[in-house]
């Protein structure tokens, strides 16, 4: 088993709040796992956990067998720079002073320090889909939507083993959100690398997602493969948050809205709705 | 079918003398009671300056030229005392972010009934009534207790089903809603479509709806307008548009929509 990234009864907390209770999660090479939720159902903070941006308060977090240094002020351990970050804003992880050619050409360098060979950076620019002589230009000349091309050609460019993106593609245009999240996908795929997706947009993560695993409150209470739980949500609150996209197919049908805000029954555990399989006969 | 609000050739320009720039080109909309007229496009195109237009909402330097009729009187001609008259009385609005258009330091029932009183010249007493009857139409759990708190005691959900009880206190002709699902969680947002459509139904509401995301539009419009670059590229029904769509643009929007695709996955 090819497994990148073990997640064991991660606990994370913010002073007396608990916002991760206990999630346990694998990841492999070549896979796309999705976190879905409301906001505040812990999916963040557990992608925080997992890149070493939050200490857990309690359990594990594992990357080929070693656990997450915490990020500090200091460079990260090489071996580290194998986890690559993409956020909801480009903003936050581009520097607005630098080319954004010598930016790339950091991924490039984390790459050959731990010893593997990277593309030049123009020619990660053309695999996000944007002109390879921009590599001069600053972020500040680009549109949003190209500042997240950007920023993944950034973290791809570094040859990563596990892409966390948290978000990534909400504050692009609706019209694009879609095709970046299939080039994501792809450019992860072909690199051999595992993913892990945290997206409040579902029609999204269908289409991108290997797995998915539902938090509600902090837990996860339904995962397994995305097309399996789609198409037969156990979970009360699976079936909710599914039932209540609005599909754009112009026939005026209102999402089926939750009879309360919070029934009780989403926060229950249903160990059947846990780690489902497709049956085979 | 009433029209309640017409907007024709309304044209927005911002920014400095110097340096004035077009945001919205020539609209022209007819919104019917009982309908929602929804507004999409992605940003930039000009959706929210439209509707601010109306309000008169925009800053001091911008130039709109065209008109926005509600009944006898053009919105855009009207100074700004007797702007204020009608917005919140007769044209009403609900934002993306509930907590623009609540005081977080004063309670929930104080914010509904000074705007009944104001606007309606209510006493009293009368006003905590109606108050107390707004917020349990929106469904806001708890109504009488709803009214002596904060506004930050409430979830987001909430929070917007009181925006929507105060934008209705004074019974308007007309609701602008610029994105009032987007903050939402999905669930949430379910919730309040079905309270939109509900209260357009049976109030006979016209309503502007601006919304870049297209499965709530599908949701809830009756007659959808597509904007790009400040103009607007088609419009027609609801069914029209999705089904059949004329214009390139809205064809490509539609194609780029996560449903129209073939999952990666499967």
């Amino acid at each position: 088993m090819n497994e990148l990234l073990k997640v064991e009864d991660l606990v994370v907390r913010y002073g007396g709040m608990t916002a991760v209770d206990g999630m346990s999660m694998s990841i492999r090479a070549g896979e796309v796992l999705a976190l879905v939720g409301e906001s505040g159902c812990g999916k963040s903070s557990t992608a925080r956990a997992v890149v070493g941006m939050e200490r857990p308060a309690e359990g594990t977090v594992l990357f080929r067998g070693t656990a997450v240094p915490p990020l500090g002020l200091r460079r990260r351990r090489t071996e580290f720079t194998a986890i690559q970050m993409v956020f909801q804003d480009p903003n936050s992880s581009l520097n607005p002073r630098k080319r954004v050619g010598e930016q790339i050409a950091d991924g490039v360098r984390a790459a050959q320090a731990r010893g593997l060979n990277s593309a030049r950076p123009d020619s990660w620019l053309e695999a996000v889909g944007l002109q390879p002589e921009m590599t001069t230009r600053y972020p500040h000349q680009f549109s949003g939507g190209q500042r997240q091309r950007i920023a993944i050609a950034r973290a791809l460019a570094a040859k990563p083993d596990l892409i966390v993106a948290d978000e990534p593609i909400s504050a692009l245009d609706a019209s694009s959100q879609a095709s970046v999240a299939a080039m994501m996908r792809r450019l992860c795929l072909e690199a051999g690398a595992g993913m892990l997706f945290i997206s409040h947009d579902l029609s999204v993560v269908r289409l991108m997602a290997d797995r998915v695993m539902v938090m509600y409150r902090g837990s996860v209470v339904e995962s397994g493969p995305t097309p399996l739980v789609w198409s037969e949500p156990v979970h009360p609150y699976t079936e909710a948050l599914l039932g209540a996209i609005p599909h754009p197919d112009g026939r005026g049908v209102l999402p089926a809205a939750p009879a309360a805000e919070a029934p009780e029954e989403w926060a229950s555990t249903l160990p059947e709705a846990l780690s489902r399989q497709v049956e085979t006969r | 079918m009433t029209t309640m609000l017409t907007l024709e050739n309304l044209t927005v320009e911002l920014g400095p003398k110097d340096a004035r720039r077009q945001v919205v080109r020539g609209v022209s909309l007819n919104l019917q009671a009982g309908r929602i007229q929804g507004l999409a496009g992605e940003s930039g195109s000009g959706k929210t300056v439209t509707a601010m237009a109306v309000l008169g909402l925009l800053p001091a330097s911008a130039r709109v030229t065209g008109s926005a009729r509600l009944g006898e009187v053009d919105l855009t001609s009207l100074r700004p005392r007797e702007l204020n008259r009608i917005r919140g009385r007769r044209v009403a609005m609900v934002f993306q972010d509930p907590s623009a258009s609540l005081h977080p330091q004063i309670t929930i029932g104080a914010q509904l009934t000074d705007h009944l009183r104001h606007h309606l010249g209510l006493k009293r007493k009368a006003a905590q009534r109606q108050a107390m009857e707004l917020l349990a139409r929106v469904k806001v759990p708890h109504p009488q207790e709803a009214l002596s708190r904060f506004p930050h005691q409430f979830s987001g959900g909430q929070r917007q089903r009181i925006a929507i009880a105060i934008a209705l206190a004074c019974d308007p002709e007309v609701l602008l809603a610029d994105e009032p699902t987007t903050a939402l969680d999905v669930t949430v947002q379910a919730g309040i479509l079905h309270l939109l459509r509900e209260l357009v139904d049976e109030r006979d509401l016209a309503v502007l709806l601006v919304t870049h995301d297209l499965g709530v539009m599908s949701a809830v419009a009756d007659d959808v307008a597509v904007m790009r670059d400040g103009r607007v590229v088609e419009s027609g029904t609801r069914a029209q548009m999705f089904t059949d769509p004329q214009h390139p643009y809205t064809r490509q929007l539609l194609e780029a929509m996560p449903d129209a695709q073939e999952s990666e996955v499967l």
